[in-house]
């Protein structure tokens, strides 16, 4: 499920991520602005297609040159067969100078030296990504913000027995055979990814009107529980 | 009430009741006995976690005449073309094979002093705990000139399997120009969105075999159910089709004549091709016969579905009065759980933890075009009281109402998963 690739990605970048980010986010207005320079050859937002370069929506998470129906260069194939991701971190190098990223990119941009101007391009990009106010986790902002959890939280552990209970409220809608349609699997979780993400339904930061009344009643004891229940469920 | 487990078990008189010893049988029989009437959302899945979570300690059976059962739950959809009758019906065979003894027979009686119920093919099953999940039967004479006999030539469809194919034969056969009628029924009543979905579904199909046919809804409510979502997408998707008369107009005024096929509204009478008729309702039969209704419900304790009447029956789903829950799968479905555990509990003295309900009904006004409403409520000395809820907006964008009804997807193949194994 992509949210769980979502916050196993960000869980990663957030720990390597480069100073700028983790200041925090960008200014998307400003970035707007700055987005002019690159709007020659790129387009983003409703309607936007591919033009000189290929349009950037959608860009935050996903793997490099993998925009179907686009000419990459070769060395752009290469890099993400490589498996080359776009996330804040790789985006940002590669806004910085893109052929220190990838050295013969058609890109032919000499880069954005200004850190504070990255910032602002890629939360402007971000719009026209997964929206980061609905997904906390999603690139870029899960840095700094996916885990102001307490670390008492994470650190609880969680009692199966009682998860076994709780989680049987769960499997109304969720399938224990990790099946996933219409719903998304919540089966053989990291403990740490479930229990941030049953926070972020909590706190109301995810959207799901469901998932937020499920999670709303929890107390952090049984976020743990059913946490560590649904870690081992196969 | 929010209690933690740590509270709860701590707790001194909770904690005296729940880890209590086993319960020793009178006739000094080894197993405890569960019975389990009626095998559909609340009963199938009762008996399905007893059976699996008590892990051959208690002895497990249930009572459901019919082989297969068949979804109430999307027979709507099936209505309006978007499913297929096998998608709604699901077998007993994995329950079977997986430690409950299914009994394919009607439970025409219950002996509360010897603890027994009685089946229609002879013969006595005795019990140490007894849940009732017989879900509805209709209030007689509550349609002035319908009742079951008539159930042929004007449907109700409320319960599942061959009513809801008879409706929808009817509906095919419409004349081009037709009238389709409905007779829905007072509060409360099983599935509040259902009629009206049902509505939405009829008229999806109608639309594209029968453009110029039209529904009548004689409403004895004065609103009903996510009325705002609904009337927005009959406008939207429907108009012109739909006439819905709401108590303000004459809707519970109603009187039908089957042989006829008219239907009478504050005095109008109207020649109609289609009739459904959904009476008022109560309890499934079994649960007055075994003496734990009062008036048309079975009123219960909160904590664990047991009855008011007897502290070893159980009563779950839509027989049972119980307070803020809707008369829904998913909730019979949730209070099986939370009854499970507490039975499982009394019988072997496994842990029992606090209960816990939820429910969120999914509607669908067109294809692809899926609201829905939900809730949490929680166990209070009274009653099983709402705590929180949400329900759809007016307004939402065609995406989000497509991934609304792939989630209705979800639900539908995630509890009849939970109910059957
Ligand atoms: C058109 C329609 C749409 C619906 N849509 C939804 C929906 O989208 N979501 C939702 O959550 N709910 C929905 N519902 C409601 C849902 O179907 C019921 O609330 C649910 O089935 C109730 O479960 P239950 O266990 O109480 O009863 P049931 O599921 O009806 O099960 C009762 C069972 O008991 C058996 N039985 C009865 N008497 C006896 C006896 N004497 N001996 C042995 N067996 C007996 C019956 O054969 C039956 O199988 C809908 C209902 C309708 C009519």
């Amino acid at each position: 499920m992509f949210g769980r690739l979502c916050i196993s990605l960000t869980l990663a970048a957030g720990v390597v991520a480069g100073p700028n980010f983790a200041q925090g986010v960008g200014d998307a207005d400003k970035g707007a602005e700055i987005f002019k320079k690159c709007s020659g050859c790129h387009q983003v937002g409703v309607g936007a297609s591919d033009k000189v370069g290929p349009h950037l929506n959608g860009i935050f998470g996903s793997p490099a040159a993998a925009h179907e129906g686009y000419r990459y260069s070769k060395s752009m194939t290469r890099a993400g067969d490589d498996g080359l991701i776009w996330t804040a971190e790789t985006l940002d190098a590669y806004l910085e100078n893109p052929r220190a990223l990838v050295s013969k990119t058609r890109m032919s941009f000499r880069g954005l030296k200004d850190p504070a101007d990255r910032a602002d391009v890629l939360a402007y990009l971000r719009r026209f990504s997964d929206d980061p106010a609905n997904i906390p986790e999603a690139e870029p902002t899960a840095i700094g913000t996916d885990h102001d959890l307490d670390p008492e939280i994470l650190a609880l552990v969680g009692d199966a027995e009682y998860g076994e209970y709780l989680a049987s409220e769960c499997l109304t809608c969720h399938r224990a055979d990790g099946a996933a349609e219409g719903i998304p699997s919540i089966t053989l979780w990291e403990t740490e990814d479930f229990v941030i993400a049953m926070h972020a339904y909590k706190r109301k930061l995810r959207p799901h009107p469901v998932m937020q009344m499920m999670a709303g009643r929890l107390n952090d004891e049984e976020i743990a529980a059913l946490a560590a229940y649904f870690k081992d469920l196969d | 009430m929010n209690i933690n487990r740590r509270l709860f078990i701590g707790s001194g008189a909770a904690a005296a009741t729940t880890l209590a010893a086993p319960t020793v049988f009178a006739d000094g029989h080894a197993k405890p006995r569960v019975v389990v009437v009626g095998g559909g959302a609340g009963g199938a899945t009762a008996a399905r976690y007893i059976a699996k979570d008590s892990k051959g300690e208690i002895d497990v059976t249930l009572i459901e005449p019919t082989r297969m059962y068949y979804t109430c739950f999307f027979s709507n959809l099936y209505l309006g073309g978007v499913k297929g009758i096998d998608d709604l019906g699901h077998s007993y065979g994995t329950l079977a094979a997986n430690g409950v003894n299914v009994v394919h027979d009607w439970a025409v009686g219950v002996d509360r002093d010897a603890k027994t119920v009685s089946l229609a093919g002879g013969g006595q099953v005795p019990y140490d705990k007894l849940i009732l999940s017989p879900g509805i039967d209709f209030v007689d004479g509550a349609v002035e000139g319908w009742d079951l006999s008539a159930q042929n030539a004007m449907p109700h469809a409320y319960k599942g399997g061959s009513q809801t194919e008879l409706l929808k034969a009817q509906m095919a056969a419409m004349p081009q120009g037709g009238t389709f009628a409905m007779v829905a029924p007072p509060n409360p009543y099983r599935c509040p969105p259902g009629p009206y979905e049902r509505v939405s579904m009829v008229a999806h199909y109608l639309k594209a075999n029968n453009p110029t046919a039209k529904i009548i809804v004689a409403d004895p409510k004065p609103k009903f159910s996510k009325m705002a979502l609904f009337q927005e997408g009959w406008a939207e998707h429907y108009e012109g089709m739909i006439d819905w008369i709401g108590e303000d107009f004459g809707g519970g005024e109603v009187s039908v004549d089957p042989a006829a096929m008219t239907v009478t509204i504050d005095g109008e009478v109207t020649n109609v091709d289609v009739c459904n008729i959904i009476p008022a309702m109560k309890a499934g039969r079994i649960a007055e016969i075994a003496g734990v209704t009062d008036g048309n419900w079975a009123p219960v304790n909160a904590a664990d579905m047991s009855t008011k009447a007897d502290a070893d029956i159980y009563v779950l789903g839509d027989a049972s009065q119980q307070g803020d829950m809707p008369k829904s799968g998913y909730a019979a479905n949730s209070q099986a759980k939370v009854c499970a555990n507490a039975v499982r509990g009394a019988l072997t003295g496994a842990k029992v933890f606090p209960a816990k309900f939820s429910n969120t009904c999914w509607s669908l006004i067109d294809a692809n075009d899926g609201v829905k409403v939900g809730a949490t409520y929680e166990a209070t000395d009274e009653k099983i009281a709402k705590v929180d809820g949400f329900i759809s907006a007016t307004g939402e964008s065609a995406e989000l109402r497509k991934a609304t009804y792939e989630e209705s997807e979800g639900w539908y193949a995630g509890i009849t998963a939970d109910m059957f194994g």
